[in-house]
């Protein structure tokens, strides 16, 4: 078989030492990394396992807000008695997420770190220009129905980033702790998945051998409401075709201040700040939800067989915002 | 006698199976045992030009590499017809082509080599370093090209009666549409496996496949063997769905690098390729036209078919089967055609043509009623054909009006206002429809043997397989029967191709076929009991005719002897019985299942959810062997036909003909949170005993049949939008889908 180096990392600093030989990669529960690598579409020469470095800790800070271990799985996060609390929209966006099983090996930072689901790019065999920088994009006149976006695209590469999780911690804002060769640093979350621009083999802003270590959540709106609500075909176990992530606050029936984010949609976690600006101080009815839906899918693109992802992804704006100002008609 | 028949006793092998000790094909660890991968075409229609092992020959534990160049000669299996009376003899392939005969390529995902290794991660990294190169020529890559560039193939199976088109000329009322079904793939659990090993010539097979007899009879062929060199185990099987019918390529292909290597040898096809290299249920398109008078009586049916094929063989989807006879018509007629794509071989899938074929008729004839302006219900109950009109013969069983009403007095259909999204719930539009269910009812020559044993147990052996459905627990409830044992003293061996001939598993066959051979079987066992019982003792000098055997034992007036202890005391080990049963005569009766769905669907436009919440299903089966069982088996149909009318299609690139969804992620089946929160399912259990002493007519297929279209008239009531291509999703219910760029 294809042989390869196995590092058991006690800890970070073992781990980032580890992490610094060419083409290492860092193991966490491993559920896209073990599945392209049997595809053989990853190729890694060295898996640096980081399960036992510790970093698998939810530690409330006095802000309110939390830190989150890079090793703490989707279950344990999901379940969290204070997520559940104060970021509803972060649990229910993970368990709207992959099965019971995937959440149990899930980790937080591989969650982030997950790889697209376009077909083209996993069969190992077709032009791909994430796989093969400058082969070509077979998605955008190829299949592009189901795992492909409308916003963020480029003419080369089309993949949608398919993670629920992240488009919660887009809404809720978040900050990316990492630790490198040059020390350590953070990062906006908004700033850490790149847009494919000419560039579609770069998916986000680490540096060869960083290690994301925790992620700080913003601390939580006051007296907000918030919800993920997901669209898809079957009811469990797919990739959202369309889903928001809202966050709003409320003063009587007015909207004083929210946050929108979209999955399903983009190909990267879509935080939708016009639209959340159109919401400010905006009595929450149907015709400022419409506005904003707009607002939001502004700039998208529609491709062959993903047009209805536009009026989908805003539907699920309109109908998450209704239910969380209570249905207001 | 006793009334196990009919009652839903646990599943006798499900111990092994949620303890994890019943074996698989996959789960055989052989000793020496080596692993082999495929290599599989990355074009779908062209020649090998050059295939390159030099650097995978290298890997470690590599123990060779087969491909057109550097393989085993075999022979093709004949194309046979099949005789149900001689199914123990058949030999059957779909796809005639043998693995690696040429250096042709016919679709994506064909196998191109073999790498064998001593592990499975060596087999799959070195099969990955095999450097292919291929001249690729266009390839069609759906029916809708195929169509532009072909004409149709006349595919067999035609029929007709009357004059359809001066009864549709003549008639008040008509209708003239196209509906359209995907490719949609079996997806068994259990992938395909092969296990396989030679002693000298006699070649040893474990197989994931629906009939363990002709799949031996084929390998045998293949090989240019005797089918008595050949043998096959497939003990337990994670369900097949027709895509286990017949041999594929992979398994002679693995059978003849373990001869190759000298070693044991292992191959389990991956995911992807089980929706290349082992069938599919063809794409169709059907144009259906329908008429009638003015009271709504049906003067004319025509029902046309199309179906995909690929370039190696034509199989053809007769998706007019159901039509000739479930509704009753003077003018009427069935044609099917199929047109070649860059695709494998389709076959059978889940209620072959019925499926598909009553998804159109069944939405033609909602259309049909809604042009008359009457209830889609009264206009299939004025219909429903009282006699076989394609055959003209009485119907020996079948009891179709009282599954249509009593469906649709639990549903509820009474409640329905026939206008499109006029019933609503909070954001949701609810929608009722319904739609015919309809099989065919078979049964083939089967052959059993049965020991009644010293220590007082039955011993059954039966050529025949459980493919999950429970046909290990229904021999023994059948043996129970007729012995009066309990069924824990009765073990039944099933998957084996050294026992008697059994029946394939598939077209609901198994249980008709089955049953008369094991009853057959057990009382043959029971006069050779007899025999030994008037030698000597009680019994001695006695009249058999006059010996009766209840419960286990032989009476005659005041005196009783258990089997055991009569055995033990003579010293015999067992009292053997065998039998073999034939087809039933069909010559003067005309034998089919019927039944009808009634669904509601829920459909909520402001998140383009749609949703199945009620399923009532009066299904009429004849006898019902295993309440629990056939439940069940309607009950995994009807959420199979979920998935096919709202999720399923094999997509293909259209630029290459390359599968595009060909993973468990993309291609969307349902899962348990699609299952209808209310799915309720009425067994009429009218014993049928025109086709056999049980009167049960087999249960697998008919609960998918019907099901898409009574989800698609539903949709229909719930959204006034008629969706004739199906899969039924989202964005073809959306309204106000933007022009793309």
């Amino acid at each position: 078989m294809r042989s390869f180096q196995f590092d058991r990392a006690a800890s970070t600093e073992q781990a980032l030492k580890a992490g610094q030989s060419n083409q290492a990669m860092y193991l966490a529960g491993g559920t896209t990394l073990l599945d392209l690598v049997k595809l053989d579409v990853m190729q890694p020469e060295r898996l640096v396992d980081i399960n036992r470095v510790g970093l698998n800790r939810l530690e409330r800070q006095d802000d309110g807000s939390v830190r989150i271990g890079a090793l703490v799985t989707n279950t344990t996060l999901a379940q969290d008695n204070y997520i559940v609390q104060a970021y509803p929209v972060l649990s229910q966006a993970l368990l709207a997420g992959a099965t019971t099983q995937l959440r149990n090996k899930a980790t937080t930072a591989g969650n982030v770190m997950q790889r697209v689901r376009c077909h083209y790019f996993r069969d190992n065999v077709s032009p791909c220009n994430k796989r093969k920088p400058g082969s070509g994009c077979s998605a955008i006149e190829g299949d592009h129905r189901s795992v492909h976006a409308v916003l963020g695209t480029s003419q080369h590469c089309i993949a949608m980033h398919p993670s629920d999780m992240c488009v919660a911690m887009a809404a809720i804002g978040a900050t990316v702790h990492v630790q490198g060769p040059k020390g350590e640093r953070t990062i906006d979350f908004l700033d850490f998945h790149l847009r494919p621009g000419d560039t579609p083999e770069r998916e986000h802003a680490l540096a060869p051998g960083e290690l994301i270590t925790y992620i700080t959540l913003a601390p939580p709106l006051a007296n907000s409401l918030s919800g993920y609500l997901k669209l898809r075909d079957r009811a469990s176990y797919q990739f959202a075709l369309a889903s928001s992530a809202i966050i709003v606050q409320l003063q009587g029936d007015r909207i004083t201040d929210a946050r929108i984010a979209l999955g399903g949609v983009g190909t990267k976690p879509w935080r939708a700040h016009e639209a959340e600006q159109s919401l400010r101080g905006q009595p929450a009815n149907d015709e400022t939800f419409r506005r904003a839906a707009q607002l939001a899918l502004q700039g998208a693109t529609p491709y062959r067989h993903n047009a209805y992802k536009i009026p989908l992804a805003q539907q699920a704006i309109v109908r998450n915002l209704q239910t969380l100002t209570g249905g207001v008609a | 006698m006793n009334d196990i028949i009919g009652a839903g006793p646990r599943r006798v092998d499900g111990r092994l199976k949620v303890t994890g000790h019943a074996q698989y094909t996959a789960d055989h660890g052989l000793k020496r045992m080596a692993y082999a991968y495929g290599v599989y075409s990355t074009i779908a229609s062209g020649r090998v030009t050059r295939i390159d092992v030099d650097e995978a020959q290298r890997m470690p534990g590599v123990l060779g590499i087969y491909h057109h160049g550097h393989f085993t000669e075999l022979y093709r299996p004949p194309k046979m017809k099949l005789n149900p009376d001689k199914i123990d003899r058949l030999v059957k392939v779909d796809e005639s082509r043998l693995p690696f005969e040429d250096d042709r390529v016919y679709y994506a995902g064909q196998f191109v080599a073999m790498v064998v290794a001593d592990s499975f991660e060596q087999a799959r990294a070195a099969a990955y370093k095999v450097k292919v190169e291929y001249k690729e020529e266009p390839a069609l890559a759906t029916l809708a090209q195929a169509k532009r560039v072909q004409s149709p193939k006349t595919a067999g199976s035609d029929y007709s009666r009357g004059d359809p088109q001066a009864g549709f000329d003549k008639a008040a009322h008509r209708i003239d549409v196209t509906y359209t079904t995907p490719v949609e793939t079996h997806n068994p659990m259990e992938m395909h496996a092969t296990t396989a090993y030679w002693e000298g010539d006699r070649l040893f097979v474990y197989e994931s496949t629906q009939s363990v007899i002709v799949h031996r009879n084929t390998l045998a062929r293949i090989f240019g063997l005797s089918p008595d060199k050949v043998e096959l185990q497939s003990p337990f099987i994670g369900s097949g769905f027709g895509s286990k019918l017949w041999a594929w390529p992979h398994s002679p292909a693995t059978c003849a690098v373990a001869r190759l290597v000298g070693r044991p040898v292992q191959f389990v096809v991956p995911r992807p390729q089980m929706f290349t290299t082992t069938g599919h249920r063809p794409a169709t398109e059907q144009r259906l036209r329908l008429a009638t008078d003015d009271q709504g009586k049906l003067l004319s049916v025509r029902h046309e078919s199309v179906n995909s094929t690929s370039f190696t063989d034509q199989n053809t989807e007769s998706c007019g089967s159901v039509t000739k006879s479930l509704y009753s018509c003077p003018n009427l007629a069935v044609t099917h055609a199929t047109l070649q794509v860059n695709h494998g071989t389709p076959t059978s899938m889940r209620a072959p043509g019925a499926a598909p074929g009553l998804f159109a008729l069944e939405s033609a004839m909602d259309e049909m009623a809604e042009a008359i302006g009457m209830d889609p219900l009264a206009f299939r109950k004025l219909n429903a054909s009282t006699r076989d009109e394609s055959k003209d013969m009485p119907w020996s069983s079948n009891h179709l009006q009282e599954a249509f009403d009593k469906a649709a007095a639990k549903f509820g259909w009474d409640k329905r206002t026939p206008e499109p999204g006029s019933m609503r719930d909070g954001h949701e539009i609810i929608g009722y429809g319904l739609a015919a269910c309809n099989w065919d009812a078979m049964r083939c020559a089967c052959e059993a043997r049965v020991s009644l044993r010293a220590d007082g147990t039955a011993y059954v052996t039966c050529g025949a397989q459980d493919i999950g459905t429970g046909t290990y627990t229904i021999v023994a409830q059948a043996v129970s029967k007729i012995t009066g044992l309990p069924l824990e003293k009765i073990t039944v061996q099933l998957g084996d191709s050294s026992f008697p001939p059994g029946p394939v598993s598939g077209g609901s066959w198994a249980t008709a076929s089955v049953l008369p051979a094991v009853a057959e079987a057990t009382r043959d066992a029971i006069e050779q009991l007899k025999s030994f019982a008037i030698e000597d003792g009680p019994f001695k000098g006695a009249d058999p005719k006059a010996l009766e055997f209840t419960n286990g034992r032989l009476v005659k007036g005041n005196d009783a002897l258990g089997f055991g202890h009569l055995l033990t005391t003579r010293r015999l080990s067992s009292a053997e019985g065998e039998a073999r049963t034939q087809t039933a005569d069909k010559s003067d009766v005309s034998i089919r299942s019927f039944g009808a769905h009634f669904v509601e669907v829920r459909w909520d436009p402001g998140i383009s959810r749609l949703r199945v919440s009620r399923v009532v299903s009066a299904i009429d089966v004849g006898q019902v062997i295993n309440a629990k069982a056939a439940a069940n088996q309607v009950e995994g149909a009807i959420v199979m036909a979920i998935g096919m009318a709202m999720f399923e299609a094999t997509h293909y690139d259209e630029r290459n003909a390359m599968p595009t969804n060909n993973d468990y992620a993309e291609y969307v089946v349902p899962v348990h949170a699609d299952q209808p929160p209310e799915l309720d399912v009425i067994l009429l259990d009218y014993p049928d005993y025109a086709l056999n002493e049980f009167g049960a007519r087999g249960i697998g297929e008919i609960g998918i049949t019907g099901l898409a279209a009574a989800i698609a008239n539903a949709v229909y009531h719930a959204t006034g939008k008629r969706i004739r291509d199906l899969p039924i999703t989202l964005d073809k219910l959306m309204d106000e889908v933007p022009q793309t760029v």
